[in-house]
């Protein structure tokens, strides 16, 4: 209570001890009484643990990955998410940290990627061993970043977005075309790239003559990087300088003004996330043994926003979490197996989030809605169920009772799909109890549309699935899984 | 007569054709108490702007210490020894209380990427400086801004309690002068009062010379040693606050003329 309040009000007898209610006491007696819960005493504990102890929660069990898998299909995948996960966690610093919406992130890990083949293959028959390569490429990508930050330090928001996706796409012509770049006083042109072709004869990466051969040794270079490159990022979040940067993401006049040098802030947010990426493109590279322009384009920059978003922007561990998660989804949706299994998953726990109580009921009402339809086509068209069951686990085999299956659905395939899309956004038109009804036959009609067409190709439909999860979230939870909801005053 | 720690001579300051400060005069001495008066679009918020280098000068000089600061990045001239809180509040609001005022601390602190990364011991006692220095400003407002508050976002403070955070936060880059823009803005009656005590406070206790903006009549008279009153950018008067209120000019300036009035 606001002492020496000199403002005279009846008082009620236990006043003095009570606050009001929109005061700050109010405020934090309610916060007090929030931090009781289980999640929030789990993350509380979370907070408290140690920058190790976090770190070998997560890379502990994964150094074992190995030793449990045996195909070599799944430990490129491992490999892969290792490097994504720490792709992202640098871009992370541009985008999370200092609030600059990097769009041009992806050619700093090609140019790693590059600069790692120039220093060590055949094409310029230079064969360094990593132990300099690396080093020499971190620097050479955190100066490239500082150079690219110079002319846009002063931009911000959108015009800031434009001119780094401008610089991905100036990067992703040079790849192309720098084979046959002139050089005054030497004859002849110099071939850095080949172009389209790529390059592909990258040595395998050594380390003071111990060579690196297998996928397992890759994945635990991979696991050390990502170890170390989390660890020391979140060490300079906890820093002055991460403040400065959070300060800067809040209002950068302020923080100006509260004597932090914005431009030079700007431009080491830029420096270290490039450097993060030159380091993870250089052992994408030597894993690889081969680098094309095509790996290095704005399919991989989207992914990557992907990962951070999902993950929550400014946490370090969500944006690992959602680089790991996509990545797997991504591998486990190939086949139509797993696809059915997941997209049947995602469905239930999507409805019974959002509907809670009345999840019963909406399910129950799908199931009575795909029987009807089923008696009511026997009787009519019955080659409306004599179709084939396309799905082949025992999830297709819990729905393909009550769910059409046309004979002739090359017919309809298109048209119910287009149906389908027209139908959810017509869904999200209507409000209240009309919603909820109208949720019925178009959730039938997304098993129905799933269970006849996508489920035969779920290469094409994995990508359509990643991108319903992604608007799903960010209309329940705009600031990703991990991210902190951010709070304007108007 | 201590010497002026700031002084701007002939200060000018046009957007367009619009003179926004025309060749203003100021003296601020050691340890001393000026208040800004003058009807809104005065220009007194563009002084602020222009002296911790938001805006350039298009004329005139501005001397801290007998140095020019013209020309300097706004945070070069922070860490000189100036710094300001705003009218409209501009706190990092996603921030906590205490890393607010952490956050001010950069200017004077070193350690670098590679010493914060590797936390050498220099690193580690700075922070624990930085620290320090946080709760000790923010316990200048007695237990406002003190204990479960440190770790509440900026945004959960009551508005009179996020004015007197950007106080804090002002205090610690460490500065000479403070420009205080507006400080009893949307304040209460009983918070004015408080805050005029603050503003003696900080002088008393903090050591600094303070300009302040003020509309509020009462918090002018109860803190300054000198008030300046301007209006469309020039200085029409300047004295104690009696002189100045009841200067002919200043009043035409709040309350036009009487033949004007009469028409």
């Amino acid at each position: 209570m606001a002492d020496g309040d000199p403002v005279d009000l009846p008082a009620p007898p236990d006043a003095q001890n009570r606050p009001r209610i929109g005061v700050d006491e109010w405020v934090g007696q309610v916060e007090d009484r929030r931090e009781h819960g289980p999640r929030v005493r789990l993350v509380n504990a979370w907070n408290e643990l140690h920058l190790a102890a976090k770190l070998a929660i997560f890379v502990g069990p994964a150094a074992f990955l190995p030793f449990v898998v045996s195909s070599d299909y799944w430990m490129q995948v491992a490999v892969i998410t290792a490097l994504y996960a720490v792709l992202a966690v640098g871009l992370n610093v541009a985008v999370g940290f200092a609030g600059l919406l990097d769009l041009g992130y992806v050619a700093f890990f090609g140019f790693g990627a590059y600069a790692y083949t120039w220093l060590a293959s055949e094409h310029f028959d230079l064969h360094w061993d990593a132990t300099y390569a690396i080093p020499t490429v971190v620097v050479a990508s955190a100066a490239l970043g500082f150079i690219v930050g110079l002319p846009s330090r002063r931009l911000v928001g959108d015009y800031l977005a434009i001119v780094t996706l401008f610089f991905l796409f100036i990067f992703n012509t040079l790849l192309l075309n720098a084979d046959r770049i002139n050089i005054p006083f030497k004859e002849g042109s110099i071939n850095f790239t080949r172009g389209p072709n790529g390059i592909s004869t990258v040595d395998p990466m050594s380390f003071f003559g111990l060579e690196l051969r297998t996928l397992d040794h890759y994945f635990w270079l991979s696991l050390v990087t990502f170890a170390v490159v989390v660890g020391a990022l979140y060490l300079l979040n906890e820093s002055r300088t991460g403040r400065a940067w959070r300060a800067l993401r809040e209002d950068p006049l302020a923080a100006e003004l509260m004597s932090m040098p914005v431009n030079r802030l700007k431009l080491l947010a830029f420096s270290i996330g490039a450097a993060a990426a030159g380091l993870t493109g250089s052992i994408f590279a030597a894993q690889n043994g081969s680098v094309f322009p095509v790996d290095f384009d704005l399919t991989l920059l989207i992914s990557l926003y992907a990962f951070v978003i999902l993950g929550g922007a400014g946490s370090i561990l969500g944006v690992a979490i959602g680089a790991v998660t996509i990545n797997v989804a991504l591998e486990l949706l190939r086949t139509p197996e797993n696809a059915s299994f997941v997209f049947y998953f995602l469905l239930l726990v999507a409805i019974v989030a959002i509907l809670r109580r009345r999840a019963a009921a909406v399910l129950a009402g799908i199931v009575v809605l795909g029987f009807l339809l089923r008696l009511a086509a026997e009787g009519v068209k019955p080659s409306w169920t004599t179709g084939e069951d396309r799905g082949l686990t025992w999830v297709d085999r819990l729905v393909e009772d009550w769910v059409l299956l046309p004979t002739d659905i090359a017919r309809i395939d298109d048209v119910a799909y287009i149906g389908l899309i027209a139908a959810v956004l017509a869904l999200l038109q209507l409000r209240g109890f009309v919603r909820l009804a109208a949720l019925v036959p178009v959730l039938y009609l997304a098993v129905f549309v799933w269970q006849n067409v996508l489920v035969i190709q779920p290469s094409v439909a994995r990508y359509i699935m990643l991108g319903a999860m992604l608007v799903a979230l960010m209309a329940a939870r705009p600031q990703g899984l991990f991210g902190t909801p951010r709070v304007e005053i108007v | 007569m201590t010497p002026a720690i700031l002084e701007l001579r002939g200060l000018t300051k046009a957007f367009g054709g619009l003179t926004c400060v025309n060749a203003l005069d100021l003296e601020v001495r050691e340890r001393e108490i000026v208040s800004i008066i003058g009807p809104n679009g005065a220009g007194k918020t563009t002084v602020f702007n222009v002296i911790t280098g938001i805006f350039r000068p298009d004329g005139g000089d501005i001397l801290l210490d007998g140095a020019s600061i013209v020309g300097l990045e706004p945070h070069e001239i922070t860490n000189r020894g100036v710094a300001r809180t705003f009218q409209t509040l501009r706190l990092f609001l996603n921030m906590t209380v205490k890393e607010n005022v952490m956050a001010a601390a950069y200017g004077h602190t070193k350690a670098g990427v590679l010493r914060s990364v590797l936390r050498t011991p220099g690193a580690r006692r700075e922070e624990r400086e930085i620290n320090r220095l946080a709760e000790e400003r923010l316990s200048f407002f007695g237990q406002r801004l003190m204990g479960y508050r440190w770790n509440q976002p900026a945004y959960s403070l009551s508005y009179a309690n996020r004015r007197r955070l950007e106080i804090a936060r002002a205090t610690a880059t460490n500065p000479r002068i403070l420009l205080l823009d507006e400080p009893a803005a949307g304040m209460n009656p009983s918070e004015t009062h408080e805050i005029t005590e603050l503003i003696g406070q900080l002088r008393e206790e903090g050591g600094y010379t303070i300009l302040v903006i003020e509309h509020d009549m009462h918090v002018v008279e109860g803190i300054s040693d000198r008030v300046v009153a301007l209006d469309h950018g020039v200085k029409i008067a300047e004295g104690s606050f009696e002189a100045v209120a009841t200067d002919e000019q200043v009043v035409e300036a709040y309350l036009g003329r009487r033949e004007a009035t009469t028409k």
